[in-house]
């Protein structure tokens, strides 16, 4: 991985986000109009509302931008562009790590919008500082385009790519604690879930929810997510071939 | 001269098909050398394997001294694929700028890769919104604007017109004299007439190589066409 190359990289990708009006407005406007729903939904039921709120600010950018980005990963490829980066120097970690960190700046707007908003209009109150909930929704967004960059290694055409969203995303917020907690799941489930990075970010905000100082299973949760988006980071990488057939 | 590409027994499968056989070639420095041959007959797969991203089944190929797609070439070749591959939704100089960034080269670069190609008055376009001939000018101009030292094209020309063609063969002229290598695909015979060497390839074989007046005497004829015609029935005769 080279500074350089890196930081061309990254800047063009948020160029390219920049022209996608309709992304940019997607990724933004989508989460506040969700959020109220939310709040209409459970009006009266306020401890409800809190719990749904503060798992969905975390679901949002992991969802959104493994979608986003299994698709320009996709293209990446589909359009001859990889192909050719992968004739210059830049190498396969700076285009990986490019993604990620494009699309975590895009989170950390993300982010701040949606928590803001849930935090001043809707309501939304917890224990622990607003800070932590948008550093793991942005945690959340990395965790979902490192898995969008590998699986996007697995589909060859864009309708592929965005049929993982059911197959990748869809097992991680059934059984995340959004609908259920978890300890209240039948033990297998339990056991799937145990392996899904999704939960431990989930169980990280909770505790953000309940707790006035970070707590020790928050950072470890935490910790978890990001050895999860370091192992999709290097796996993307492996899957990442410089000659092709 | 050193050579600037050297191809020993080059085999390559693609979709479980032979589609080279057991290619040799040894291509000068400074030369602008014209890969010519029919649809499907293995140029794009030969430009493929000099870059260094082909999967190949046999054989070696050395470029700059150094075997193909290995590290050290990687700051010195351009490529451009024969489908245009640059970023839709970036504009003209967006993408150039981002292809410059990645050999350390900055805003003359940029200018001069633009310029050459003709597309100055277009720099600021989305380059979705050009037509198919600026589009893949676009995409030569993220190939020149490296200034490398092996310049591989596949065919650059295609949906150009007459008068842009002759200026893009004059630029890349202009490039070999100043010691550029360039590796250039065509299946237009008017333009193998403006290569240095030529490189004939049927069906992952190679017919000929040499320069264009000298396919023209072993051919004994006039035209290249013709040339290139009386080869393949030679060949298929014998
Ligand atoms: N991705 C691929 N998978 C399988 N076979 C391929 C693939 N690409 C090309 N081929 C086959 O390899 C052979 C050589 O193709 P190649 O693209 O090198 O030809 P070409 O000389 O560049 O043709 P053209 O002038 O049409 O561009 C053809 O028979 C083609 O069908
Ligand atoms: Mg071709």
């Amino acid at each position: 991985m080279h500074a350089r190359l890196l930081a061309s990289t990254v800047a063009r990708i948020l160029g390219q986000l920049r022209h996608d009006r309709p992304t940019v407005a997607l990724v933004l406007v989508m989460p506040i109009v969700l959020l109220t729903l939310v709040k209409y939904m459970f009006e009266g039921n306020d401890p409800v509302f809190q719990r749904a709120t503060l798992v969905m600010l975390g679901i949002f950018p992991f969802v959104l931008m493994f979608v986003v980005t299994s698709i320009a990963m996709l293209r990446e490829r589909s359009s001859g562009t990889l192909e050719r980066l992968l004739t210059t120097p830049v190498g396969k970690l700076d285009i990986l790590f490019g993604y990620g960190l494009a699309f975590a700046v895009a989170a950390t707007v993300q982010g701040a919008v949606a928590t803001g908003l849930a935090y001043w209009l809707l309501g939304l109150e917890t224990a622990g500082p607003v800070g932590l909930v948008v550093l793991i929704a942005v945690a959340n967004a990395v965790l979902g385009v490192a898995l969008g960059l590998l699986c996007s290694s697995f589909a060859r055409t864009e309708f592929q790519a965005v049929q993982f969203m059911p197959a990748v995303a869809f097992p991680q917020l059934l059984l995340c604690g959004l609908f259920v907690p978890r300890e209240e799941m039948a033990g297998w489930l339990q056991a799937i879930s145990t392996v899904l990075p999704l939960s431990y970010s989930v169980e990280a905000l909770l505790e953000v929810g309940a707790n006035t100082d970070p707590t020790g299973l928050m950072w470890r949760d935490l910790g978890i997510v990001v050895a999860c988006v370091a192992g999709a980071l290097v796996l993307g990488g492996l899957t990442l071939r410089r000659r092709s057939a | 001269m050193d050579a600037a590409i050297e191809i020993a027994g080059l085999v390559v499968d693609r979709g479980g098909r032979r589609v080279l056989h057991g290619l040799d070639l040894t291509a000068a420095t400074g030369a602008v050398i014209g890969v010519l041959g029919p649809s499907g007959s293995g140029k794009t797969t030969m430009l493929r394997s000099v870059v260094g991203v082909q999967r190949v089944r046999a054989g070696t190929v050395t470029v700059l001294g150094h075997p193909a797609g290995s590290r050290p070439l990687r700051s010195r070749i351009g490529y451009m694929t024969q489908a245009p591959s640059i970023y839709g939704d970036l504009t003209v100089i967006e993408n150039v700028r981002y292809f410059a960034s990645l050999y350390r080269l900055g805003t003359s670069a940029v200018a001069e890769a633009i310029d050459a190609v003709g597309l100055a008055d277009h720099a600021q376009r989305v380059t979705r919104t050009l037509s198919g001939g600026q589009h893949s000018r676009a995409s030569l101009a993220c190939a020149i604007v490296a200034r490398p030292d092996l310049l591989v094209l596949d065919e650059p020309t295609v949906g150009q017109d007459p008068l842009l063609r002759d200026e893009l063969w004059a630029y890349f002229h202009d490039l070999a004299a100043g010691g550029t290598t360039i590796l250039v695909s065509s299946h237009v015979m008017d333009e193998a007439n403006r290569c240095d060497e030529l490189v004939l390839i049927r069906e992952g074989v190679l017919l000929h190589t040499g320069t264009p007046a000298g396919l023209k005497a072993e051919a004994g004829c006039a035209d290249l066409d013709e040339a290139f015609l009386t080869l393949v029935r030679r060949n298929e005769a014998a």
